[in-house]
């Protein structure tokens, strides 16, 4: 049975038994269960590799040379991509404009993500004529079409704003306007979501039992309260972000979003827009990024919807 | 020597779309240093209503003290601000709650929800709330407290997270705690021990305690002094021996009537207590236990008894006299 040596302890962990899976290694057991989700994650990774260290072959000077005696030229070994209608490469101008794309996708997520985990956080603890306020404000805030405002503030402010210089490039002004926008216009679901979410979680004894040792409503509402309410907020982050790339990409194809020379997969999709049969490759190239990464991401949404439902976490295999 | 915690006059009263309900009906109590007052009585009686308005937990709206003085240490708890509160909740008075499966916070480890009241109130570094935490665990008997710092409630079983709360709960050293059922969701052999734990450390602290319970058989462990509440009226008060040996109620007759004895003749059935407490919204005129008495008369109708001295040091609330069961 148990030896001599070990009898007086305490019995610690068996070695042979494994310690009991934390959370975060359960969800990735059940993440890697989702085959669309893993796929989806090594085909965002491909892209992020794609626009990051396709840098490091073609300069960014080398993606705004025109040259209209190679307009529309189709792909070749020079060109792989092919050229555009003034003639710029449209390998080079994928990369660049991927960078944009995938930045205006974070950083406008990130935006949503604050202010909708504000509103929904401060309306659902505090409740009465706060909440009261808030959600009359969010409900009034969903009353407006995105795409038109998009549309109509991009117009307005697109060229209001100087450029700005950031990792060593420079970015239109255009492009914080579109995630200033994107991200203000599109928080309002996950408000609802984390308000009806403090609204249960504050009446549990956990909450009371906080309060009882003093502990100040800030660090109950960030520190107690929101950290269980993370995996909608995961879920509708990741989703988030897709949503702010295919916003931007619609808004850059209708030529109000960001302006180039600066390209996004979008707005290089505005000039294909006259070629669609004599010219495929001014769109097959951006528009299936887009469409990949569009997917995947939502793929992962998916994944990671399952793996952190807290009823399928109960099930057994 | 002045008490530790005097209330005086309490009333508590929650408005709801069905009319207002009367919870706390003018109650009046003290809680000496050192000593551990036991409250009891059937659920809705405004136990811990009572408490939780001596911590100022009443979520207002519904709620509202409408009267009263809550003395702690000669200070009004009820005229404090809000900062003022924050600062004697955890470190002068503590409270422990019924369900030790809800009342620790599921994301959180035990090490960092108790350590955090230390790094809020007693402002420490990390490390020392690290070690007067590790210190706490050992000291309410949680084997390994080193390795169990980050483990998180849902590894820990009933009794050992009741152990945690009342870890979480000593960890500012508070003068006043306040134990809410601690034991009600906990088997016989477990609140054997979460009581005895207590007695020890309430010793070691020099704490003074109030034990909610409806379980008697804890009260004549722990308390030095009990109340008997019913409908948020206190009808009975005394030392813990009066209210086992002399009590004079006859709600707390009954009560202990319907406690199973050891003694008792092995096919007799437990004596109930007929009907079931008044909805405290429609308190009737008289006496609020009248409609379940069995030693009521016609006075108990007409009008409710005031709490006074039936012997020295020994309080009811009855028109009628009773003495060993018998009415004299």
């Amino acid at each position: 049975m148990v030896q001599n040596s070990t009898e007086t302890e305490i019995p610690v962990i068996n070695k042979d038994e494994k310690p009991p899976l934390l959370l975060s290694q359960l969800v990735f057991l059940r993440f890697k269960r989702h085959k669309m989700a893993v796929a989806g994650i090594f085909i965002l990774i491909v892209m992020i590799i794609y626009a990051i260290g396709g840098a490091f072959f073609k300069t960014e000077a080398y993606s705004l040379i025109t040259d209209t005696s190679i307009r529309l030229n189709a792909p070749s070994s020079l060109h792989p991509f092919g050229t555009d209608a003034v003639g710029r490469d449209i390998l080079a101008r994928t990369i660049y404009g991927g960078q944009i794309s995938l930045l205006i996708g974070l950083v406008a997520m990130l935006v949503e993500v604050i202010i909708g985990v504000l509103i929904g956080a401060i309306a659902g603890y505090y409740g009465g004529i706060l909440d009261s306020i808030l959600m009359r404000f969010t409900e009034a805030m969903l009353n407006i079409p995105q795409i038109p405002l998009l549309l109509v503030l991009g117009k307005m402010l697109g060229d209001k704003i100087a450029p700005i210089q950031l990792f060593g490039r420079e970015f239109s002004g255009s492009v914080i306007v579109i995630i200033v926008v994107i991200g203000s216009t599109s928080w309002m679901g996950l408000a609802r979501i984390v308000r009806a979410n403090f609204l249960s979680l504050r009446e549990q004894e956990f909450v009371t039992a906080a309060r009882c040792t003093g502990t100040k409503n800030r660090s109950i509402i960030f520190e107690h309260i929101l950290p269980n309410t993370m995996a909608p907020i995961i879920v509708s982050a990741t989703l988030a972000v897709a949503n702010a790339i295919i916003s931007e990409a619609y808004v850059s194809f209708l030529g109000v979003g960001v302006m180039p020379p600066t390209a996004t997969w979008g707005n290089m999709l505005n000039g294909a827009y006259t070629y669609i049969e004599t010219a495929p490759w001014l769109w097959i190239f951006p528009g299936s990024f887009i469409v990949l990464t569009v997917l995947s991401i939502n793929f992962i949404g998916d994944g990671l919807r399952d793996a952190l439902d807290p009823r399928a976490l109960t099930q057994s295999e | 020597m002045e008490p530790l915690l005097d209330v005086k006059n309490l009333r508590v009263q929650f408005h709801t779309l069905e009319g207002i309900v009367q919870a706390v009906n003018g109650i009046s109590f003290v809680v000496e240093k050192g000593k551990t007052l036991g409250i009891v009585g059937e659920s809705g009686c405004g136990k811990s209503v009572t408490v939780l308005s001596v911590m100022r937990l009443i979520p207002e709206p519904p709620g509202k003290i409408y009267s009263g003085e809550v003395l702690f240490e000669g200070k009004d708890l009820l005229k404090l601000d809000m900062a003022a509160i924050q600062d004697i909740r955890g470190q002068k008075i503590a409270m422990i709650f019924q369900d030790p499966m809800t009342s620790l916070n599921p994301v959180l480890t035990i090490g960092k929800q108790i350590s955090e009241a230390i790094i809020v109130h007693q402002k420490v570094g990390k490390e020392e709330a690290f070690k007067q935490t590790v210190n706490l665990l050992d000291l309410v008997g949680i084997p390994q407290p080193e390795a169990r710092y980050n483990d998180y409630p849902h590894q820990f079983s009933g009794g050992m997270r009741q152990r945690v709360m009342i870890a979480m709960s000593l960890s500012c050293n508070p003068d006043l705690l306040i134990a809410d059922e601690p034991t009600t969701a906990l088997d016989v052999t477990i609140q054997a021990q979460i009581v005895e734990l207590t007695k020890k450390l309430q010793e070691k602290f020099d704490m003074s305690v109030i034990w909610i319970t409806h379980d008697l058989g804890v009260v004549a462990e722990i308390a030095d002094r009990v109340i008997v509440m019913y409908a948020g009226y206190i009808v009975e008060e005394a030392d813990v021996f009066n209210i086992f040996e002399n009590p004079v109620h006859p709600y707390t007759l009954s009560l202990l009537k319907s406690l199973p004895r050891v003694d008792s003749r092995r096919y007799e059935r437990l004596a109930i207590i007929p009907g079931s407490p008044p909805d405290c919204i429609h308190i009737p005129t008289g006496c609020p236990f009248m409609p379940r008495c069995g030693y009521a008369i016609e006075k108990c109708g007409l009008e409710n008894p005031q709490l006074a001295y039936v012997e020295e040091d020994h309080k009811a609330a009855c028109w009628v006299e009773v003495k060993n069961g018998r009415v004299e």
